[in-house]
């Protein structure tokens, strides 16, 4: 069974090494195809790794030590258990089908053997973060899916603004991970180990304050990869990179890496419910604050980018509140329709010569059939309607904030379930329905090739279905995981699900409503909370001006005062002394003779002194 | 008593020599000066029971040396006054008298030990020469050897130096015959 | 009575005579000349180490010595004479060939 576990890790890495032979070289569909199947063969491995743990259990593996340093031992290990296998299925799943997209979307790009170099290796990182079983494992992995991030974000790096954008994910990203540092040296300091199994066994008598900051820190650096507030400017602003790119990473993936870490250290956060609610709060903010600002953006793939921000704070408000099982759910459901939506909205990109205002589409139902109807089968399981996969995890979360007693909470996701459903809609309508605002541009769209739709069949047909498989995957996960009681009553249930569906839908009827007849009139646009919605509540000006800047103004102070005038000034200073004493005694070679035995005479009188006044004792 | 006064007389006359030498503006007189010199020099030889070398010294310094100067001197004008233009004149002075003070310093204080083994002692009942050549030919052959090949590239050197008629292949034989 | 000191304070005069002519002169021959001078002086200072110490040595290092100053004053004689048909010229200020 071991063979599986190294055939899922390394077949991303030999796919990527295997790609990035090729970098420099002209599109060889080559590579696309090798590191789809090696994808594959990975996602096949990690079914039978799901079979064989449902059956027998978790697989424990040590590959090697990498450092043993006095009391410091670290090795390579990795575990599969309930929760990893599911992300590792998760993640295989969706890297396939966006690798074979990929094949298809990257076909006119210079960089085609480079992006699938990058994208392998983003897997390959994400795998070792999932399947570690020592914090350290995990650091490794969520650098390097940082570090791919960034080299896919800013694929296109001859563009400014996507060099800009990989460099903000990858600050941002490095800031929180201060936060995560700190929180495993503080691991460190008390178990004198970064393995799970040791800390999760001991948690219970360690400090309680120590257990507390330890939490609070190892969120923090969550915090960034998920992109909560204040660290969630970069997720809109990387959509500048592909749009496979944003599938992968930005829906499915590295963004769920923070809700992993939360999942994997539940036993640690089920102790601290105080930090716990603090994350709940957090995730339900961002869960309206985001949906908020995606009810008027403009973008295409922007939109979807606040979605994916908003749903994340669904997870963490499920996971904050101690139903782990059920954020691993949200999780899962997530990522099939999420990156459903961007792969359909990257046709509609690819159709449209790359156009992301939403404003100048319209009507292309006609032209890409099958996109439009995944595109909408994605967005109704987003919105969380019945029997599709969304309606099953958002319920569960729905329910999970009211049995807490936080209804605050409750009412903020709830606000934020009908607002999603109206922004989904709202994407829908203006994208493929309604006035064909594109044929006055000149734009003329045609579906994509049929590879890449078949492709997209198996996310669409997971998003109808995945929600069946609730009462498994709780059975499943809740062997490892806390079991999460809901002490409602029936009728209570009842009620909370006929409210939120109504909710949804009739959000999804507004839109269809509104969006049918021309939309909103352009008064709106003047209205204050126009304004402070399209500009992301000015947020990113305000990190601009009050961090940015200084920071700028600081690094750049280092550079001329300190570095230049200090530290140059004092290296070049003994080079010049050099030089100098060299060009003054360049005038002892006079090419005189008797200068020079002048000099020589000098020698042997300095020698002579030293004999007599400072011969060693005799 | 003898000895005594022969040093001093020796000395005094050497060190005025030498004095000359160094000093004067003519060619001539520095040079015969130092031939003067060297002669009083071998003196001293014969005062520290040397004569072989005293002999050497008169023979190879006075006689080859100082006439190899005196044909050298043929080339240049010597009823010139030498020009000289001395730069730094404090600083040469004071450099001599130094390294002078310095090395009468060192060996005026007593820093020669009296425990020194003589690795080749004379031979009582032969005199210098014998001893001398004893020593030569048998401890120092090689080196002995070695002086004589340098002698002999010295003299190849001076010959190739000056003349300047080598490329000339005697295809004079004619005139011979 | 005459001791080694003696002999060897007398080396050490004609030695530094040696010296100030070596970097007074500034004729090329009268340099020569003051090579002798030092030569000399350290002949004389091996044979009294020689004769107070009863050791031949220092008499055969003084031949040798001898034997090198002859041929060095072979070869350097020539080559003075053809720097002189060359330059015209044998005062040192005028050869700043090695100029550094």
């Amino acid at each position: 069974m071991e063979k599986y576990l190294y055939i899922a890790l390394f077949a991303p890495l030999i796919g990527s090494l295997f790609a990035s032979l090729f970098t420099a070289k002209k599109k060889n569909i080559i590579t696309g195809i090798v590191t789809s199947l090696l994808l594959a063969v990975s996602f096949v491995s990690s079914f039978m790794l799901l079979l064989e743990v449902h059956e027998n259990g978790a697989l424990h593996v040590k590959m090697m030590d990498w450092i043993v340093a006095g009391n410091l031992q670290l090795p390579f290990g990795f575990v599969v258990d309930n929760v990893s296998v599911i992300m590792m299925v998760t993640v295989t799943l969706v890297s396939t089908v966006v690798h074979v997209y990929s094949i298809g979307y990257m076909a006119h790009d210079e960089g085609f053997n480079r992006f699938f170099a990058w994208l392998s290796a983003f897997v390959f990182s994400m795998l070792i973060l999932v399947m570690s079983d020592n914090f350290v494992g995990l650091f490794i992995g969520w650098e390097g899916v940082g570090l791919c991030s960034w080299g896919l974000i800013g694929f296109w790096y001859k563009k400014h603004s996507a060099s800009w954008a990989a460099n903000e994910a990858f600050i941002m990203n490095r800031v929180a991970d201060l936060g995560m540092l700190m929180g495993l040296f503080l691991i460190y300091w008390q178990f004198g180990t970064f393995s799970y199994d040791y800390v999760f066994s001991h948690i219970a008598q360690a400090n309680p304050v120590i257990v507390t900051t330890i939490g609070a820190f190892l969120f923090i650096g969550a915090m960034g990869k998920s992109a909560q507030f204040p660290f969630h400017t970069w997720l809109a602003d990387a959509m500048e990179g592909p749009t496979p790119v944003s599938a992968l990473i930005h829906a499915a993936t590295m963004v769920t890496a923070g809700v992993y870490l939360v999942i994997r250290a539940s036993e640690l956060y089920s102790l601290i419910p105080n930090i716990g609610y603090i994350i709940a709060s957090l995730g339900a903010f961002v869960a309206v604050f985001a949906a908020s600002m995606a009810l008027v953006n403009r973008d295409l793939k922007r939109i979807i980018a606040y979605s994916t921000l908003s749903q994340l704070g669904y997870m963490f408000v499920a996971a904050g509140l101690g139903a782990y099982w059920i954020a691993l759910f949200h999780l899962m459901t997530h990522a099939f329709f999420k990156s459903l939506l961007f792969l359909g909205a990257g046709n509609v990109m690819h159709a449209m010569d790359d156009e992301l205002d939403i404003k100048k589409m319209g009507g292309l139902y006609d032209s890409m059939k099958v996109t439009a109807i995944l595109m909408s089968v994605a967005s109704v399981a987003l919105c969380g309607i019945y029997p599709f996969a969304g309606f099953f995890s958002k319920d569960m979360i729905l329910a999970a904030a009211f049995n807490e007693g936080a209804y605050f909470l409750w009412f903020a996701l709830f606000i934020g379930a009908g607002m999603t459903a109206f922004y989904s809609f709202r994407l829908v309508m203006l994208v493929f329905f309604g006035e064909k605002v594109h044929k006055k541009l000149g734009f003329h769209p045609h579906e994509t090739y049929p590879f890449v739709l078949w492709a997209l069949l198996p996310l669409g047909i997971l998003s109808i279905v995945a929600g069946f498989f609730e009462h498994s995957f709780e059975e499943f996960t809740t062997e490892l995981l806390s079991k999460y009681e809901l002490h409602l009553s029936h009728s209570v249930e009842m009620m909370l699900i006929l409210a939120t569906s109504s909710i949804a839908i009739g959000g999804v009827l507004f839109a269809i409503y509104k969006y049918r007849n021309g939309g909103f009139s352009k008064e709106i646009e003047k209205s204050g909370v126009y304004k402070l919605l399209i500009n992301q509540y000015y947020i990113p000006d305000f990190y601009k001006k009050a961090v940015l800047e200084p920071y700028y103004a600081l690094s750049k102070f280092a550079w001329k005062q300190i570095d230049v005038k200090v530290i140059d000034f004092s290296v070049d200073l003994i080079a010049k002394v050099l030089y100098s004493s060299g060009e003054k005694s360049r005038k002892m070679q006079s090419g005189n003779l008797s200068d020079m035995l002048k000099w020589m005479v000098v020698g042997i009188v300095v020698l002579l002194a030293l004999a007599i006044f400072y011969r060693p004792v005799m | 008593m003898f000895e005594v006064i022969a040093f001093y007389m020796f000395s005094a006359l050497v060190i005025g020599m030498f004095g000359i030498v160094v000093m004067s503006k003519n060619a001539l007189y520095a040079m015969s000066a130092l031939a003067g010199g060297m002669i009083f020099i071998s003196g001293f030889f014969f005062l520290l029971d040397a004569e072989f070398l005293g002999v050497v010294q008169i023979v190879v310094y006075t006689g080859a040396v100082m006439a190899l100067y005196a044909f050298g001197m043929m080339f240049f004008d010597t009823t010139r006054d030498v020009k000289e233009d001395i730069r730094y004149e404090k600083i040469v002075y004071t450099l001599s008298f130094l390294s002078a003070i310095f090395i009468l310093f060192i060996f005026l204080a007593p820093i020669y030990s009296t425990k020194v083994q003589a690795i080749y002692p004379s031979i009582e009942g032969l005199g210098n020469i014998q001893t001398l050549g004893l020593i030569l030919f048998t401890k120092y052959l090689v080196q002995f050897e070695l002086a004589a090949i340098m002698l002999l590239v010295a003299m190849i050197a001076g010959i190739v130096l000056v003349s300047k008629k080598m490329e000339l292949k005697p295809d004079d034989e004619k005139e011979i015959l | 009575m005459l001791t080694l000191t003696h002999y060897l304070i007398l080396s050490a005069i004609l030695f530094s005579i040696g010296i100030l002519g070596v970097i007074r002169r500034k004729n090329l021959l009268m340099l020569f000349f003051s090579t002798e001078i030092l030569l000399n002086a350290v002949n004389i200072g091996f044979v009294a180490v020689s004769k107070f110490y009863g050791d031949l040595s220092g008499q055969i290092f003084s031949f040798f010595i001898i034997a090198v100053a002859a041929s060095e004053v072979a070869v350097g004689l020539g080559l003075l004479v053809l720097w002189y048909k060359r330059s015209g010229s044998i005062d040192l200020d005028s050869i700043m060939m090695m100029k550094g």
